[in-house]
């Protein structure tokens, strides 16, 4: 007995020492990249590239697209969620794997897609275009773009909060003699915020660093459509510091990003 | 118990990879000396600007065909992103450059291989317009106009330099007027990184003008664009220079490859395209 014990208190120990190991290079390997980021800069180099108005262009016109998408992401989202949680209609499972569709297609196959319809040589560009509207290489075609991109993050996070909710609550409001719409933002809403927080802040955080699409559908116009990925891009092959300051900008809020959800969000879901 | 379970069947999947990767690279031997032609070629690589694609890859064939022992694998891009890549470590043989400015930038950083840099090529600029023009662009006047949907190169990347250079002459000239260089810069929608990307947009009909290099209206193209020549008192000659790269474990077959290029062959082949050789 004793024996075994101890040859399996060794085993254990290996298996924990090989854990352990490998936990660590992967660590190393996540963090090396970014680390290395802030090592190519000096605070002053940092500090004096921010004044630079290719980097302030870029940070301002990324928040206003990746705010703007998420606002509508979340006003379109949110019932579309709730329709597919709730009720059963034919076809409901088709429109659950299409609004995924854009998880797994390359941006650039999107980005492509998108000027093919929206350009105004496209399906739904062209008829804008008879009425002298333009879309393509416009701030528009930012937002349209990271919305695309970023639209299934919030709604599988909105659909699967609405089904963990209970059917009880709203129920028992509509018992007590509540209609519809004001039961869903009263009652149910106040119950999954959480869940729906979590949800636009990965889109949001998606849509902010959206790229391949951005590039070939809205261009690349400094203070118009080049978005902090573009600029980090297109720097990069001129003025390398500004490249790196954009980066770790982005880098900041990538990080406030996910300790948003991290630790605030999942303590009260 | 059933963590360790987990780490168990992780460790063995590791073990597995290690293993095959293992196994694999004592396989691999075998299988070159099989197929023995491919195992003796060496490989040359070669940086290129994007305007040299259709040139480059035809002189690559015409070479390879020459020298079936060398293989050339061929990197396209604007010449400030190769410049970047090359500064960054990126392993190049030889680097052809749309403008001296990025490659005599990699030579001050002491990158290159002085004594091999000539220039190679001229080129220069033009104006295309989608054949459909929907802008309804017939002059460079038109440029200027409110609401032209107008796509040029970044600041960096050479084709946007020259554009650049361009618009400055013409602005200075009085029969445009010191307005025209800001009224046309206005109306850029999109500015590409790669020549190539220029192209692009205005072939797809989304943009109404881009500014180019007359080497990419080519015969396959050709008939996808309506060309507003630029005259030769507002135009630049671009000059393309070419030089091996210092860090290069190749630089017989580079310097080779370089004689090809600058002979009699490579020079028709230039000619073929456009390209005014030197």
């Amino acid at each position: 007995m004793e024996g075994k014990r101890f040859i399996r208190n060794r085993k254990n120990l290996l298996l924990s020492i090989g854990g352990g190991v490998l936990i660590t290079l992967l660590i190393v390997f996540i963090v090396t990249p970014i680390i290395s980021l802030l090592f190519r800069t000096t605070p002053e180099q940092f500090l004096a590239s921010l004044s630079n108005p290719v980097v302030w262009n870029a940070v301002v016109l990324s928040l206003i697209t990746a705010s703007t998408a998420t606002i509508i992401i979340i006003g379109v989202g949110t019932p579309v969620a709730w329709i597919n949680a709730r009720h059963r209609y034919p076809g409901r499972e088709l429109v659950d794997t299409l609004i995924d569709l854009p998880l797994v297609l390359p941006p650039t196959v999107a980005g492509l897609a998108l000027l093919m319809a929206f350009g105004r040589m496209g399906l739904i560009g062209g008829f804008f275009y008879g009425f002298g509207i333009s879309i393509a290489f416009t701030t528009l075609a930012v937002v349209i773009a990271q919305i695309f991109v970023s639209l299934p993050f919030y709604i599988r996070q909105a659909r699967s909060s609405f089904e963990e909710l209970d059917t009880m609550y709203e129920n028992a409001a509509r018992s007590l003699g509540s209609t519809p719409l004001p039961t869903f933002f009263t009652v149910i809403m106040p119950l999954v915020k959480y869940g729906l927080i979590s949800g636009a802040i990965m889109s949001f955080a998606r849509a902010l660093g959206e790229f391949g699409a951005t590039i070939m559908f809205a261009g690349n116009y400094q203070g118009r459509t080049q978005t902090m990925p573009l600029a980090i891009y297109t720097t990069m092959q001129g003025d390398l510091d500004l490249s790196i300051t954009l980066s770790i900008i982005l880098i900041i809020i990538s990080f406030i990003v996910i300790a948003l959800v991290k630790f605030k969000l999942k303590g009260h879901a | 118990m059933k963590l360790s379970y987990l780490t168990v069947i992780f460790l063995a999947l590791l073990a597995a990879i290690l293993f095959a990767g293992c196994t694999g690279t004592q396989v691999q031997p075998e299988k070159n000396q099989t197929v023995t032609p491919t195992a003796n070629k060496t490989d040359l690589t070669v940086f290129a600007a994007a305007s040299l694609t259709g040139v480059l890859n035809d002189v690559v064939k015409q070479y390879e065909t020459l020298h079936p022992g060398v293989h050339i694998i061929t990197n396209y891009d604007g010449s400030q992103a190769l410049r970047t890549q090359i500064e960054q470590g990126a392993m190049a043989d030889v680097f052809l450059s749309a403008n001296t400015k990025q490659l005599y930038a990699l030579r001050d950083q002491g990158i290159m291989e002085n004594s091999s840099i000539e220039m190679f090529a001229k080129n220069k600029l033009v104006v295309i317009v989608p054949a459909s023009n929907p802008g309804n662009i017939t002059t460079l006047q038109d440029l200027a106009r409110p609401g032209i949907k107008l796509v040029i190169g970044t600041k960096d990347v050479p084709i946007g330099d020259y554009a650049r250079q361009i618009l400055k002459k013409m602005g200075n000239d009085t029969a445009y007027g010191p307005s025209y260089n800001t009224s046309v810069l206005k109306n850029v929608i999109s500015e590409e990184t790669v020549v190539t990307g220029v192209v692009a947009k205005v072939q797809l009909g989304e943009a109404d003008a881009g500014i180019v290099y007359i080497t990419d209206v080519t015969p396959e193209n050709r008939d996808k664009f309506t060309m507003i020549p630029i005259p030769d008192t507002y135009n630049v000659i671009a000059e393309y220079p070419l030089g091996i790269v210092k860090s290069s474990g190749n630089k017989d077959d580079a310097a080779s490859f370089i004689t090809y290029l600058t002979g009699d062959q490579g020079n028709a082949t230039l000619s073929k395209y456009g390209f005014a050789p030197v």
